[in-house]
């Protein structure tokens, strides 16, 4: 993962009438990798990829800079956003019935998916289609082709959703809370639909989710997101051991524990702050049990612990790496 | 889809049925054709003997018995002013109608839907705020205000057109636009609220993710999803094509079937005024039924269970 990022998020900002929603993001997606962001609903995080790809509404302030391969997204020529977007970056969404076109068959939408980036046009595209709904696990493809959404269950419309997705040949697929609106078990199956496409076609993967579990089965690296800031950032497997930031340490203080007794699970007092409403220093600070004096004046810089691992709280202190 | 048809077709005859029968109560309340027709002056033996000739002094279930079994055999009576048969007098007026309906309602959705979706696309720009401001300027001015407002300018003023009557295709012009302006206005309120509505859906912003040109997505994803509730009211404007222009042909005095149905009223010529209403009963009727068919078309999720639409 020391190659070159894929995509770069440098210092976004988004702003909704006055509101901010995102206070600078930085984050990299490297080629073929797997990243998982996390938060509450309201911190930021679907914001984040709805911005870099240009899919606000217009009364929505985008500032700052998302690179793709070196390539400006932020403000490009609507022709060429087009071209990335679908071509080299696809975008799945929470709820995949609502996500489809209800009046237009599920074929044509997968086809017209394929006209734009593969150039491809009636039976090639119609074939080509029927091939991508086999390989998202569709059953019967030949026959859903011609389907509306609305005959399909979610499950296979998420299927379908993925099936689109995959037809610009996409080098990064980020997903926003793909399995949130299904049933525990397609949650499963489409998690590992996505897992199995991405070694398959060496594809970077974003995976958007409030489950933290989600995050440990699928993903290498995760984000954790609050009141529209990363406020750490690490390897799965360190986050998970030796979280830094309060707020990750209350999310996983929060997780249902496998062993042992029952008992009530640890929830973190308080809520998000509002947008218009954010604490001068810290926007964890009035909900952390270990705050200082300083943490409410002062805003935390998403600083460097140890190797990738990093963390926005003044009581975190940086490791002294050994040469 | 048999018995979808067969069941829209028992409410539209019904619907009919019940026009009909309000319209006969009604008018048989609301004063006495034959003192009105023979004048305040006929002699009293005039007016029994109008009564007897025209069964007015049967009780009024016989009368309406009467009126509907002859309904069933195709007669729609007489008028009691000349005698003549009233669907005659009714038909050799629709086509004059028609000349004034028919061009309204193209302009209506030339107007009407264009300036809608222009203005969803440009919300809260100044080209929404101006096509609004038109629209409600467009549906809050009555017909007859806008009629004499643009004879005002044009036929009085400037004279470049005529004020009535029905002599070429230039005394058509302001009563069309006069008719047209309103439907537009209120087509386009429509329409913007309906292609708002389809812009906020996920599926729009699918599109655009997976890279569909702005243009496409407007006409590919979010116009064909807006027309189903559009097609709603362009349902009633060509019900309305028979009925719609009662006010303008008056203000215009152009010879159509409105100024027909506000003389017979007047006399209280009961037979026409019924067969106007029932003719435009019937048009509302099968225009909406075939509102109802194209809701199928345009929505495949309305075709898996017909029954259940509205």
């Amino acid at each position: 993962m020391s190659d070159a990022p894929l995509l770069s998020i440098r210092d976004l900002t988004v702003e909704f009438g006055g509101a901010p929603a995102l206070r600078g993001i930085s984050l990299d997606v490297h080629p073929g990798e797997a990243v998982g962001m996390v938060g509450e609903s309201g911190c930021g995080k679907s914001v984040t990829w709805l911005a870099a790809l240009g899919l606000l509404p217009r009364t929505a302030r985008t500032r700052g800079s998302v690179t793709l391969q070196g390539e400006e997204m932020l403000g490009a020529r609507p022709s060429r956003l087009d071209h990335l977007r679908g071509g080299r970056v696809a975008m799945i969404f929470q709820d995949p019935a609502s996500s489809l076109n209800p009046v237009q068959r599920i074929g044509r939408q997968i086809a017209e998916a394929l006209t734009l980036h593969q150039g491809m046009t009636g039976a090639t595209a119609r074939a080509e289609a029927k091939r991508l709904l086999d390989q998202v696990g569709m059953p019967d493809a030949q026959r859903r082709l011609d389907a509306y959404p609305h005959e399909l269950s979610g499950g296979q419309n998420q299927r379908v959703m993925i099936a689109m997705a995959l037809a610009g040949r996409p080098e990064l697929l980020v997903a926003d809370e793909p399995t949130t609106a299904l049933d525990v078990t397609i949650q499963a199956q489409i998690l590992d639909l996505l897992q199995a496409l991405r070694r398959e076609r060496n594809m970077a993967l974003v995976l958007i989710t409030h489950d933290l579990g989600v995050v440990a089965e699928n993903c290498e690296r995760v984000a954790v997101m609050y009141a529209g800031r990363i406020v750490e950032e690490a390897p799965v497997a360190q986050l998970f051991d030796a979280p830094a930031h309060p707020y990750t340490q209350g999310l996983l203080d929060a997780l249902p524990p496998l062993y042992g007794e029952r008992g009530p699970l640890a929830a973190i007092p308080g809520g998000v702050p509002e947008p218009w409403a954010m604490p001068p220093g810290c926007a964890f600070a009035p909900r952390c049990a270990r705050a200082r004096p300083t943490c409410t004046f002062q805003v935390p810089a998403l600083t460097r612990l140890r190797g990738p691992h990093r963390a926005a709280c003044l009581l975190a202190q940086p490791v002294l790496e050994l040469a | 889809m048999l018995r979808f048809l067969a069941s829209r077709l028992f409410r539209a005859a019904l619907t009919i049925a019940m026009v009909v029968t309000f319209a006969f109560i009604v008018l048989r309340l609301s004063g006495d054709p034959a003192q009105i027709i023979m004048g305040a002056d006929a002699p009293p033996e005039a007016v029994v003997a109008f009564r007897a000739a025209w069964g007015l002094d049967d009780p009024l279930w016989q009368q309406y018995f009467r009126y509907f079994a002859a309904i069933l055999n195709g007669d729609l009576g007489r008028s009691m002013r000349d005698g003549r048969d009233a669907i005659d007098l009714v038909a050799e007026r629709i086509p004059a109608t028609l000349a004034l309906t028919i061009p309204a309602l193209f302009i209506k959705l030339a107007l009407g839907i264009p300036a809608g979706v222009v203005a969803a696309l440009h919300r809260n720009s100044f080209i929404d705020r101006a096509v609004m401001a038109l629209a409600v300027a467009g549906f809050t001015v009555p017909s007859f205000v806008l009629g004499l407002l643009l004879v005002l300018v044009f036929a009085v003023q400037l004279g470049w057109l005529p004020s009535g009557g029905q002599e070429s295709w230039r005394h058509a012009i302001l009563p069309v636009i006069t008719l047209g302006v309103g439907g537009a206005a209120v087509l386009a309120r429509f329409t913007r609220s309906a292609m708002l509505e389809v812009l906020g859906q996920s599926y729009i912003r699918t599109a655009s993710a997976k890279g569909v040109p702005w243009g496409a997505v407007v006409r590919n994803h979010a116009l064909p999803n807006a027309a189903i509730p559009t097609v709603t009211i362009v349902g009633f404007m060509v019900g309305s094509l028979i009925a719609g222009a009662v006010v303008v042909e008056s203000v215009f005095s152009w010879p159509g079937v409105g100024r027909l149905l506000v003389v017979a009223v007047a006399n209280r010529d009961l037979a026409v005024v019924q067969c106007i209403l029932l003719l435009v009963a019937a048009t509302m009727v099968v225009s909406n039924l075939v509102v109802d068919l194209l809701y199928g078309v345009l929505d495949p999720r309305l075709r898996a269970a017909p029954q259940g639409a509205h």
